[in-house]
C-alpha cells in the first residue's frame, strides 16, 4: 500500500461508505429473521387450509366445521331456499356487497354460492355484529339464519337484511376440488 | 512469541475439548457410508428419502413411531417431497387418535405420525441425531469432523451388523449386534436384502435399503438441513465481504500511526 | 476524576445545553466512546468485545426463543421440535443460541487467561478482576440451567448431577437440594424456575458488565507491557493512546467479524458437534445415560470435581481430622469451588511487583503450564472417571492450585524480571516506529 493512497480522498471515503453500507445491510440481515419468526409458523399455516368432505351432506342440511378457530356453515340448500334468494331485488339488500373473495361484487345470489346453480352455500359463521354465531335452517323472517343475541336477520343466502348487523355473513376462500370435496382456504 | 504460543493453545483447546467432550456408544464398528447430504454443500436425495420413506413404512412403522414428524412435510421442500394428493392418501393410512372425537380416525396432512406401538421400540424422529456419537480415535470426534461420520452411518451400520447369534435373558430375547452398545440389541435383525420392491428399480440389496432409509431418518431428524446450509453459507459469504472491508477500513485509519509493521 | 486526562464532552446549541444541565447521557455516551486506550494494544484485547456480542446474541435469540417454548415436562421436548421444524427461521434461531453458549464460554477463557498473562488482575484492577468472576459464575449459572430447558436425557441428568452437588454440603445439603429441585427429583417444578432464572440471569450479567467496563474505565486499561499511561500531562497522555473510537472500535469490529465467520459456518456446517448426541433423546428419569458429561465449557472443573475420591491422601487427612464431616464427595465440591476462589483471589496472591507476563522469564513457563493443565483438566472431565483418567485429573487439579497458592506467590519473590520499556510509546515505536516519520521498511 503506497502512502500516496493516504493523502487520496475520494478512494478512503468510498472504502469508508462500503463498510458503513454492508454493515446496514448486516444490521438488516440481522432485524428480518428476528421478525419473521413472529408470522405464523408452518404448523398454523398448515391449517389455513382444509379439505371438507361433503359427500354426506343432503339436501336442507347445514354441516358446521372448525376453520381458523372460527364455524363454517356448510349449506346445501333446498329449491325453495335458491328461489327466495333469487327473487329478492338488490335494491332491498342493506349491503350490497356479496363479501365473497371468490366471487367479488354485488351481493346477488349467484355471487354468494359455490356452484351457479347455487345449491352449496358457504360462509362463516359469525355474525358481523357481535361475532356470535347464527342460529340456522331456515330461521329469522328472511328463511335463513337468526343471531339470538342482538336479533339480526339474514336471508337464504346469507345476506344481512334486519337488525344492528352492518354486513353479510363473510364467505371464506373456497373452491371445489372434486364433486365431493370443498377445499377451504 | 508466548502470545502467539498461547493463542494458539487456548484456540486448540476449544476444539480438543470439544471433542472429548463427547464420548459416546458405538465405537470402531460404525462404518463410513457416503451421504449426498454430507458437506457443507451436501443436499438429500430426493429419491432416495421416497426409497426410505417406503422402507420406514413397510418395515419399521411396525414398531417404530415418528411422532414429531408432521404428514404434511413429506411434501415440503427438501424432503421427500411427495405430492400434496400422495401425501393425503399416504397420510390417510395411517390411523392416529383423535382426543376430540376420543376416537381413531385416518391421519390428514396437519396430524403427526403415530407413537411407536410396540413397548420399547424408540421413536425414531431424531435417532440419526441422538446416534451421531463419536467416532475416531480417543473419543475425539474427528471422524466425524473430517469424514462426515454421524447418526445415518450408524443406523446404516447397526442395521448390517447383525451376527446370527441370539441369547434369551428373563425372557427377552437379544440378538448380538457390535455396533449396538451393550452389543445385544432386542431388535431382531430386519434386513436381509429384497425386503422391499422399489418403483424406480433401485438395487434391493440390505447395504442400499439400510442406506435408503437411514437418509429417510436423517431427514426426519434435520429437516430444515438444506435450508441451514444455504444460510450458512450465505453469512459466511457475507461477513467476508465485511470483514475485508473492515479490515481495510481499521487498516486506512491506523495507517498514519504505523508507518512500519515488526515482523 | 483521576482518570486519563482527555478530551469531554462541551454541549455547543441550545437544546443539547438544555438536556446536559439535565442529564448528562451524551456526556456519558462521549467520554465512554471516547475513552483514552493504550495503543500497543494486541489481537489478545478484542475479547471483550465479542463477549458483549455473545451477550447480546443469546438476549436477542434467547427472547424469540422463548416465544415459542413451552416451559412443561410433557411438551417441553415436542416444543423444541416445533422450533426446529415449523417456526420461520427457528432451527437457525435454535442453533444460533446453542452455539452461542460455546461462543461466549470460548471468548471468556480467552478473555481470562489473557488477563492471567497480562497482570490485567493486578492493582488497581483488582474490581474489575473480582466483577469479572462474579460474571463468569452467573455465565455458569446460565448456561448450565439453559442446558436443561431442552428436556432431554443429559439435561435431565446433568441437572441432576449439578444439584446433587449441593446435597454433599454436610447437614443441610439434602434441604438445599430439595429447594433447588422445587421437590425430591428433578421435575416440572425444576423446569419452570430454571427457564425462569434463565431468562433473568442474562439482564444480571449486562448489569455487571456495565459495572465491568466502568471499573476499568477509571483505572484505564491494562496493556501488554503492563506499563501505565501517563497521566502527568495532556501531551504524555496523548503519546501513550488513542481514542477508542474510531481506533479499537473499528479494530475490534474487524476481529469480530473473523470469529463471527467462524461461528457461523460451525452453526451453518456443523451446529450439533459441541452438543451432546443423547440431548436428543426425551429426558427419561428411569434411565441414565451410559456416560454423562457436561457441556465443554464446565469440563476442566468437572474434572476437579472428580479428581478427589476418597483414596487421596488429602482427602483422607481432610476426613480425619474434621471427624468425617468432610467426606470425598463434600472434599470435590470444595475443590470445585475452591479452584474458581482461587482464580478470584489472584490479585493477593500473585506477589510480583512486575504487571505483564512479558517481562517474567519463569511466569511464562509457569503459565503456559497452566493453559495445558486447563486443556489436560478438559479431556480428563470428557472421559469416564477411571484408571488413568482419575490420576490425569488429579495430577492437573493439583496443578491448577499450585500454580495460584503455591507459584503465583514464591515466583514474585524468586523471579528476576526482564526491563520494561518506560512507556507505553517507547514499546508502540519499538514495534511501529516513530509516528509520522518515514520509514524504510513498509512491508507486512
Amino acid at each position: 500500500m503506497s502512502h500516496a493512497e493516504d493523502h487520496d480522498g475520494s478512494r478512503r471515503d468510498f472504502l469508508y461508505y462500503a463498510a458503513a453500507g454492508a454493515g446496514v445491510v448486516t444490521a438488516g440481515a440481522v432485524v428480518w429473521p428476528l421478525v419473521n419468526q413472529m408470522n405464523p409458523s408452518a404448523d398454523v399455516q398448515a391449517l389455513s387450509s382444509i379439505l371438507v368432505d361433503i359427500s354426506s351432506i343432503v339436501e336442507g342440511q347445514q354441516v358446521t366445521v372448525k376453520y381458523l378457530g372460527k364455524p363454517v356453515f356448510i349449506r346445501l340448500r333446498t329449491q325453495a331456499d335458491i328461489d327466495l334468494a333469487r327473487s329478492i331485488p338488490l335494491d332491498d339488500l342493506r349491503d350490497n356487497n356479496s363479501r365473497n373473495p371468490n366471487k367479488p361484487g354485488e351481493a346477488t345470489d349467484q355471487n354468494r354460492t359455490m356452484d351457479e346453480e347455487g345449491r352449496w352455500l358457504v360462509m362463516i359463521g359469525v355474525c358481523t355484529h357481535l361475532g356470535c354465531i347464527p342460529i340456522g335452517n331456515v330461521s329469522g323472517d328472511f328463511g335463513g339464519w337468526f343471531c339470538p343475541c342482538h336479533g339480526s336477520h339474514y336471508d337464504s343466502a346469507g345476506r344481512i337484511r334486519k337488525g344492528p348487523a352492518p354486513e353479510n355473513m363473510y364467505i371464506p376462500v373456497a373452491s371445489f376440488v372434486d364433486e365431493t370435496t370443498v377445499k377451504l382456504g | 512469541m508466548f502470545k502467539k504460543l498461547t493463542i494458539t493453545a487456548l484456540t486448540a483447546l476449544t476444539f480438543v475439548g470439544a471433542g472429548g467432550a463427547m464420548a459416546s456408544e458405538g465405537g470402531g464398528h460404525v462404518r463410513d457410508f457416503k451421504f449426498s447430504f454430507e458437506g457443507p454443500f451436501g443436499k438429500y436425495d430426493q429419491a432416495q428419502l421416497q426409497r426410505g420413506l417406503q422402507v420406514y413404512t413397510e418395515i419399521c412403522s411396525a414398531c417404530h413411531g415418528l411422532q414429531y414428524v408432521p404428514f404434511r412435510s413429506l411434501s415440503e421442500p427438501g424432503g421427500p417431497t411427495l405430492s400434496e394428493k400422495a401425501m393425503r392418501e399416504y397420510a390417510a393410512s395411517f390411523e392416529i387418535f383423535d382426543p376430540e372425537i376420543d376416537d381413531y380416525r385416518p391421519a390428514k396432512p396437519i396430524d403427526y405420525y403415530p407413537e411407536g406401538t410396540y413397548p420399547g421400540a424408540p421413536d425414531l424422529s431424531l435417532m440419526a441425531k441422538a446416534r451421531a456419537g463419536f467416532h475416531g480415535p480417543s473419543g475425539t470426534g474427528l471422524n466425524q469432523l473430517f469424514k462426515g461420520m454421524g447418526g445415518p452411518e450408524y443406523i446404516a451400520s447397526y442395521l448390517l451388523a447383525f451376527t446370527d447369534e441370539s441369547k434369551e435373558e428373563a425372557g427377552t430375547v437379544y440378538y448380538e449386534n457390535p455396533v449396538f452398545s451393550t452389543g445385544w440389541s432386542a431388535m431382531p435383525p430386519q434386513l436381509y436384502g429384497d425386503d422391499v420392491e422399489y418403483a424406480d428399480g433401485s438395487p434391493t440389496d440390505a447395504t442400499s435399503i439400510a442406506k435408503d432409509v437411514s437418509a429417510f431418518l436423517m431427514w426426519t431428524a434435520e429437516p430444515k438441513l438444506m435450508a441451514r446450509k444455504q444460510a450458512g453459507f450465505i453469512s459466511v459469504i457475507f461477513l467476508t465481504v465485511l470483514t475485508v472491508l473492515l479490515y481495510l477500513t481499521n487498516k486506512r485509519i491506523w495507517a498514519p500511526y504505523k508507518p512500519k509493521k515488526s515482523v | 476524576m483521576s482518570g486519563i486526562p482527555h478530551d469531554h464532552y462541551e454541549p455547543k446549541s441550545g437544546s443539547e445545553k438544555w438536556l446536559h444541565r439535565r442529564l448528562p447521557v451524551v456526556s456519558l455516551l462521549y467520554d465512554t466512546l471516547m475513552i483514552p486506550t493504550p495503543k500497543n494494544l494486541n489481537w489478545m484485547w478484542f475479547w471483550g468485545v465479542v463477549l458483549f456480542f455473545a451477550l447480546m446474541l443469546q438476549i436477542v435469540t434467547g427472547i424469540v426463543l422463548a416465544m415459542h417454548y413451552t416451559p412443561h415436562v410433557d411438551m417441553t421436548f415436542a416444543s423444541l421440535e416445533h422450533i426446529m421444524r415449523d417456526v420461520n427461521g427457528g432451527h437457525f434461531l435454535r442453533y444460533l443460541h446453542s452455539n452461542g453458549a460455546s461462543l461466549f464460554f470460548v471468548a471468556v477463557y480467552l478473555h481470562i487467561f489473557r488477563g492471567l498473562y497480562y497482570g490485567s488482575y493486578k492493582s488497581p484492577r483488582e474490581v474489575t478482576w473480582i466483577i469479572g468472576i462474579l460474571i463468569y459464575l452467573a455465565m455458569m449459572a446460565t448456561a448450565f440451567m439453559g442446558y436443561v430447558l431442552p428436556w432431554g436425557q443429559m439435561s435431565f441428568w446433568g441437572a441432576t448431577v449439578i444439584t446433587g452437588l449441593f446435597g454433599a454440603i454436610p447437614w443441610i445439603g439434602d434441604s438445599i437440594q430439595t429447594w433447588l429441585l422445587g421437590g425430591p427429583a428433578v421435575g416440572n417444578a425444576t423446569l419452570n424456575r430454571f427457564f425462569s432464572l434463565h431468562y433473568l440471569l442474562p439482564f444480571v450479567i449486562l448489569g455487571l458488565s456495565i459495572v465491568h467496563v466502568w471499573a476499568f474505565h477509571s483505572t484505564g486499561n491494562n496493556n501488554p507491557t503492563g506499563v501505565e499511561v501517563r497521566r502527568g500531562s495532556r501531551e504524555e497522555a496523548d503519546k501513550d493512546t488513542l481514542p477508542f473510537w474510531p481506533y479499537f472500535v473499528m479494530k475490534d469490529l474487524f476481529a469480530l467479524g473473523v470469529v463471527m465467520i467462524v461461528f457461523f459456518a460451525i452453526v451453518g456446517f456443523m451446529p450439533n458437534y459441541l452438543g451432546h448426541p443423547d440431548n436428543y433423546l426425551i429426558a427419561d428419569p428411569m434411565v441414565t445415560p451410559a456416560h454423562i458429561v457436561p457441556e465443554w465449557y464446565f469440563l476442566p472443573f468437572y474434572a476437579i470435581l472428580r479428581a478427589f475420591d476418597g483414596d487421596v491422601w488429602l482427602v483422607m487427612l481432610t476426613n480425619w481430622l474434621t471427624f468425617g464431616v468432610v467426606d470425598a464427595k463434600f472434599f470435590g465440591v470444595i475443590a470445585m469451588f475452591g479452584s474458581i476462589i482461587v482464580m478470584a483471589m489472584v490479585p493477593w496472591l500473585d506477589t510480583s511487583s512486575v504487571r505483564s507476563g512479558r517481562y517474567r522469564p519463569m511466569f511464562k513457563w509457569a503459565f503456559i503450564g497452566l493453559c495445558i493443565d486447563f486443556m489436560v483438566l478438559m479431556w480428563a472431565g470428557a472421559m469416564p472417571a477411571e484408571g488413568i483418567y482419575t490420576t490425569v485429573a488429579l495430577i492437573g487439579s493439583t496443578y491448577w492450585f499450585g500454580y495460584f497458592l503455591i507459584l503465583l506467590p514464591v515466583l514474585g519473590v524468586i523471579e528476576k524480571p526482564l526491563p520494561q520499556p518506560a512507556t507505553i510509546e517507547e514499546d508502540f515505536k519499538a514495534h511501529y516506529g516513530d509516528t509520522g516519520a518515514a520509514s524504510a521498511n513498509p512491508a507486512e
